[in-house]
This record gives C-alpha cells, sequence and structure tokens, in this order.
C-alpha cells in the first residue's frame, strides 16, 4: 500500500526530529546547567576530597564548611538584607517613573515629544562607560545646580551612600532604565485608545485613567521591567562597585571575595593559602549570592515568559 | 457660530490640558536625562578635549586638543588591540547569537514532553550570566581543573578537530571552517548571552497568526519552506532589534569597558579615559549604522 508507507515515512520522519530536538535541548540545557552543577558539587565537598582522583561528582565527605567560611567571610546575611533593600527600592522607582515617562511618550503628544523620545533611544545607545567619570565627579561633589552648598556651606558626598541609585532610579536613568521606558511605550500604544477614551467620557482625569485603567492593563508590562530591573540591579558590578566602595552588597562582596579570602582564611598569610581551596570557597560564595535569584526565578519563571509575550516589545 | 467657537476653543484647551500632563508626566525622566545623561555626556566630551589636575581646590581642567585621541591611538600600548578584539569579538558574536536564539526559539515554541521545563532553563542565563558572576566564574580554579579531569576541554578540542578536518578536505574555505568551529568551542558563551534574545523571538514566533501556516499546509508546504516563507520573515524585524540588543548587551562585558575604568579610576588619567570611551563609542555608532542599514532593507513589514 504506498499511503501506508507514506504514512510510516512520515511517522519515522517525525522520530527522528524528535529524537534530535531532545538530544539538542538535553545537551544545551546541560551546557547551562553545568556551572551550577559544578557549584553545588564542590560546595558540599570537604577539603580532603578536593585533591581525590576518583571524587568528580559526589564527594566521599560531605561538610558545611564551606558555606560556613563564604557566610563569615562576605557577613552573608548583613549583605543579603542590604542588597535586597538596594535592589527592592531601585527596581519600585524605577518601575514607577519608568511606567510614567512611557505612558507620556505613548499617549499624552506634546511639541517635542518625540524628540525627547529620541533622547531615550539615546540613553539605550550610548556605552555607561562613556558618562561614567562626569557623573562619578558629580556625584562625588553634589551641588543640585548649585542649591546645597547655599544651605550647607558645601557640596555632599553622595558617594558610598544609597542616594546615586535612589536618585537615577526616581528619575528613571538607573541601569538600562531606557529599555524599561521603551518596553513601556510599546506596551501602552499596544492598548486601544477606546479603553481611554470611555474612561475621560465618564470623568476620569489624566491621573485616574491612568492608575486606574491603564496601569491595570499593563501588568505584563510591568512583571516584564520589575524583573529585569531587579535581577540587573542585583547583578551589577559596573555602577555598584564605582558607587559603593565599602557598603556591603552582593556585587562589592563578590569581587572582593578573592581578596579577602586570601586575608582571612589562612591567618592573615595570603602567601600560605591553598589557591585551590580558595577557588572552592569562591564558587561557594557565588552559589550563595546566585541562590536567592533562583529561588525567586522558580517561582516567576511562569509570569516572565506569558509576560514577555504580551509585553509587545516584540509588536 | 458662537458655540462652535467655544466648542473649538474647548478642544483645543483640552488638547492642551493632555500635553501638559504629558510634559508632567514625562518630567522625571527629563530631569535625570538632562543631570545624569545630557550634561555628563557633554562633561565627558570636553574632558576628552582637556588635561585634567586635581589639587586642593577641586580639580582643573585645561584645553589640550586632540591630545588624547592621539595618545589612546598612538601612545597608549594596549587600546588599539584592545578596541580591535572587542569590536572582532562583537562583529563575530552577534550573528552567531542571533542565529542561534532564532533557532532555539523554533524549537522551544515546537510542542513536546518538557516543554515548559526545557524554557525555564534556557531563560535561565538572563539571571545568571550577568555582571559580576560571570567575571568570578571565569576565574575559578576548581572549574577549570576538574574540566581537565573530566577530559572535557579534550574532547571538545578534539571533537571540533576532527570536523575541522573533515571539513577542510571537503574543501570549505579555511576562515569559515575556523569560524564554525570557535562557534562550537565557545557553545556556552554564546548560550550565555542569548538568553533575552530567545525570549525576544518567542514572543515574536508567537504572534504569527495559525492560519498562514494552516494554509500553507493546505498548499503543501513542508516545515523547511514554513520557516523560510512565514516564520523568517515575520520575524525579521526581530531580527534587528536582536542585533541592536545583541551589540548593546556586550557593553558590559568586554576588556575595552575595564581598560577604560582602570585608565579612569586606577590611573586617574580622566582625559584620556574619556577620550577613549568616545572613539569607543564613536565605533560602536558606526557598527550600529552599518548593520542596520544592511539589515533594515531585508526587513518584512507588515504595513
Amino acid at each position: 500500500m504506498p499511503v501506508s508507507q507514506l504514512l510510516s515515512l512520515e511517522s519515522w520522519k517525525r522520530w527522528l526530529w524528535s529524537f534530535v530536538r531532545l538530544t539538542l535541548i538535553a545537551g544545551l540545557s546541560f551546557v547551562i546547567l553545568y556551572p551550577i552543577l559544578q557549584k553545588i558539587s564542590t560546595a558540599i565537598k570537604d577539603k580532603k576530597d578536593l585533591y581525590s582522583p576518583i571524587v568528580v561528582w559526589i564527594p566521599e565527605h560531605y561538610t558545611l564548611d564551606n558555606f560556613m567560611n563564604a557566610i563569615r567571610i562576605m557577613d552573608y546575611w548583613e549583605t543579603l538584607v542590604n542588597t535586597f533593600l538596594l535592589s527592592t527600592t531601585t527596581t519600585i522607582l524605577t518601575a514607577v517613573s519608568c511606567a510614567l515617562a512611557g505612558y507620556g511618550f505613548a499617549r499624552l503628544k506634546f511639541k517635542g515629544s518625540n524628540l525627547l523620545f529620541a533622547g531615550v533611544i539615546l540613553t539605550i545607545l550610548v556605552p555607561p562607560t562613556t558618562i561614567l567619570i562626569p557623573i562619578y565627579l558629580n556625584l562625588k561633589d553634589f551641588t543640585l545646580m548649585g542649591l546645597i552648598p547655599l544651605l550647607a556651606g558645601k557640596p555632599v558626598n553622595l558617594l558610598n551612600s544609597y542616594w546615586p541609585f535612589i536618585l537615577t532610579s526616581l528619575t528613571a536613568n538607573s541601569l538600562k532604565a531606557g529599555l524599561y521606558i521603551f518596553i513601556f511605550r510599546q506596551f501602552f500604544r499596544g492598548i486601544p485608545k477606546e479603553v481611554e477614551e470611555a474612561a475621560y467620557i465618564d470623568g476620569a482625569g489624566v491621573g485616574t485613567t491612568f492608575t486606574r485603567i491603564m496601569l491595570p492593563n499593563a501588568v505584563p508590562a510591568i512583571i516584564t521591567t520589575t524583573l529585569f530591573s531587579f535581577v540587573w540591579q542585583w547583578n551589577d558590578s559596573f555602577f555598584t562597585t564605582t558607587y559603593l566602595t565599602s557598603s556591603k552588597v552582593i556585587s562589592t562582596q563578590l569581587s572582593s571575595l578573592p581578596y579577602n579570602l586570601a586575608i582571612q582564611l589562612e591567618g592573615g598569610d595570603a602567601s600560605k593559602a591553598d589557591p585551590f581551596y580558595m577557588s572552592m570557597v569562591q564558587d561557594t560564595g557565588i552559589l550563595l549570592a546566585i541562590l536567592p535569584l533562583i529561588i525567586i526565578y522558580l517561582f516567576v519563571q511562569r509570569y516572565f515568559v506569558e509576560s514577555i509575550e504580551r509585553t509587545g516589545i516584540v509588536g | 457660530m458662537k458655540s462652535l467657537t467655544k466648542l473649538v476653543m474647548k478642544q483645543r484647551t483640552y488638547a492642551e490640558q493632555k500635553a501638559l500632563w504629558g510634559f508632567a508626566y514625562v518630567l522625571p525622566w527629563l530631569l535625570g536625562f538632562i543631570f545624569f545623561f545630557f550634561i555628563p555626556l557633554l562633561t565627558s566630551l570636553r574632558y576628552s578635549f582637556s588635561s585634567i589636575t586635581a589639587n586642593a581646590q577641586g580639580i582643573t581642567v585645561s584645553f589640550i586638543g586632540w591630545a588624547n585621541y592621539l595618545e589612546a591611538l598612538t601612545v597608549n600600548t594596549s587600546f588599539n588591540r584592545t578596541l580591535t578584539e572587542s569590536i572582532v569579538n562583537m562583529v563575530v558574536n552577534v550573528p552567531l547569537i542571533v542565529i542561534f536564539s532564532l533557532f532555539l526559539a523554533v524549537l522551544l515554541n515546537q510542542k513536546f514532553i518538557g516543554r515548559a521545563v526545557a524554557r525555564s532553563i534556557f531563560f535561565l542565563p538572563v539571571i545568571l550570566a550577568s555582571g559580576i558572576i560571570m567575571t568570578l566564574e571565569s576565574t575559578s580554579l576548581v572549574q577549570a581543573v576538574n574540566e581537565q579531569n573530566a577530559g572535557s576541554g579534550f574532547m571538545n578540542a578534539f571533537g571540533s578537530f576532527e570536523l575541522a578536518r573533515m571539513m577542510l578536505q571537503a574543501g570549505v574555505n579555511e576562515n569559515i571552517v575556523l569560524y564554525l568551529t570557535g562557534a562550537v568551542d565557545r557553545i556556552y558563551q554564546i548560550v550565555s548571552q542569548s538568553g533575552v534574545q530567545i525570549l525576544i523571538f518567542l514572543a515574536g514566533i508567537q504572534t504569527i497568526s495559525p492560519q498562514l501556516y494552516e494554509a500553507s499546509k493546505m498548499e503543501g508546504a513542508t516545515g523547511y519552506e514554513a520557516f523560510w516563507k512565514i516564520t523568517f520573515p515575520m520575524v525579521s524585524p526581530l531580527i534587528l532589534v536582536n542585533m541592536i540588543y545583541t551589540i548593546i548587551d556586550s557593553f558590559s562585558r568586554n576588556a575595552l569597558t575595564d581598560l577604560i575604568r582602570e585608565t579612569g579610576f586606577s590611573k586617574f588619567n580622566f582625559g584620556l579615559s574619556s577620550a577613549m570611551a568616545w572613539i569607543y563609542f564613536l565605533a560602536i555608532t558606526v557598527i550600529l549604522l552599518i548593520s542596520t542599514y544592511f539589515v533594515s532593507r531585508k526587513v518584512f513589514y507588515h504595513e
């Protein structure tokens, strides 16, 4: 029967494709998960197992010493609270200011708003390195157009405080904020105008329309931007290590972890330190730093994919 | 007549009111834009043409013309090399990342068992492979040693070596072979940089209406044809978006950024550092303009 032959050929092709697909996806997933698995296996290993040739993945002697050391050296709990506070604050402020700006650019057109939107695109395109030094000097002697010296007598040094983050996120110019404004603008443009007009006719002002009508409709965009901004703030080393030099947040603690390790683990003598053992504790530290993110991700990844699909970045 | 003028008046005031509100909504951003972006940008441009010395009164800025640019391009030992390296890296990686993420997005869009799990694994790099973690990961000794022990490094090199030999014997151009085998060797780097791009492509593919595929299937199109005739043109605007995103994303993790920072904050040569940053910015702009020009001619828009 030629028809059944054709069918079987088709089904063969389908099976082959599923097999190839499975192999590809499993392989690539392994590539992604490999560093994490590796870290977990390193973190629970005892120092004895480090040089044991028979231990590859599963250690012979389990221990929590690495965790203890990493927690002690990084001042983990305090660091965690600090980072959480910092990331949450900037995330909320960024989301609010970017949503306002996005709505303004999308629906409340005024003279020159297109020109200003070109400015948003410019902030996305200019590498942050280019403007880092002037911002740094500016924050070191913060004057707010000469206002603060008038009141306090001398400019304030805002470095090493959370003010740079609060100020930039309050004014929608924090890390990658241009991208969030873009996402919000695209999303608000996608909501039908009729919805808004109905609200106006029913007597709502611009403010009420925005908070009562537009924002509840913009939940996917809000989820996307808050997630991105939280995660990127958590991991950011570029601005954080510049603005905060001695404050305890995850990214500064992580970047100084190798030095602290050398000093603290071997009783102050860095030259005696075993580089492999230090690397082991460092891996544990990284694992501790990303652990909260992974836990959060497990809960929200469902919304993550769904919301990106509806944010209209692609529209 | 009177009521008409009144209506017109009222409409204009309403529009004006809306414009005023719009300005108020954009105002926080505008303030930040001026103070934390535009003025610093101009200042950085001014610094790049000046010599800056710090003293007790603060800093003094004196104009020295193109000297900083000349120093960056001709005197500084590592700038030229790092700049070309970063740009070559970008030019090499961007097409790979875009093609790879499109392929994966198509794959993840199909129905199979465990799709939800696979998706969440593939978006994990969005969270993990950014900032400080990426930097520290590359210095992990234990990991490097384990890789050597497990022989995976050796196997990897061996695998692509074998592949390279086969392709060379088949008469493929040497450069292309090196490019492709290089891509295989850098698979982790590519996978970890394409999380957001996969998301964007996936979202784009899901907005294509299923009727198109149904109709093409009726006409006897194979899956391969459907991809090239439907999926590819429909997501082509996103190829542009993803390309630009990939270029911008590479700012945060390259050697040049480190060099600029080091010049500025360890050697306190702010003028030279600004000049380097501006050369970098101009180079990026040129690349963006060229690539946007070429890609946007091929892009298919619905309208």
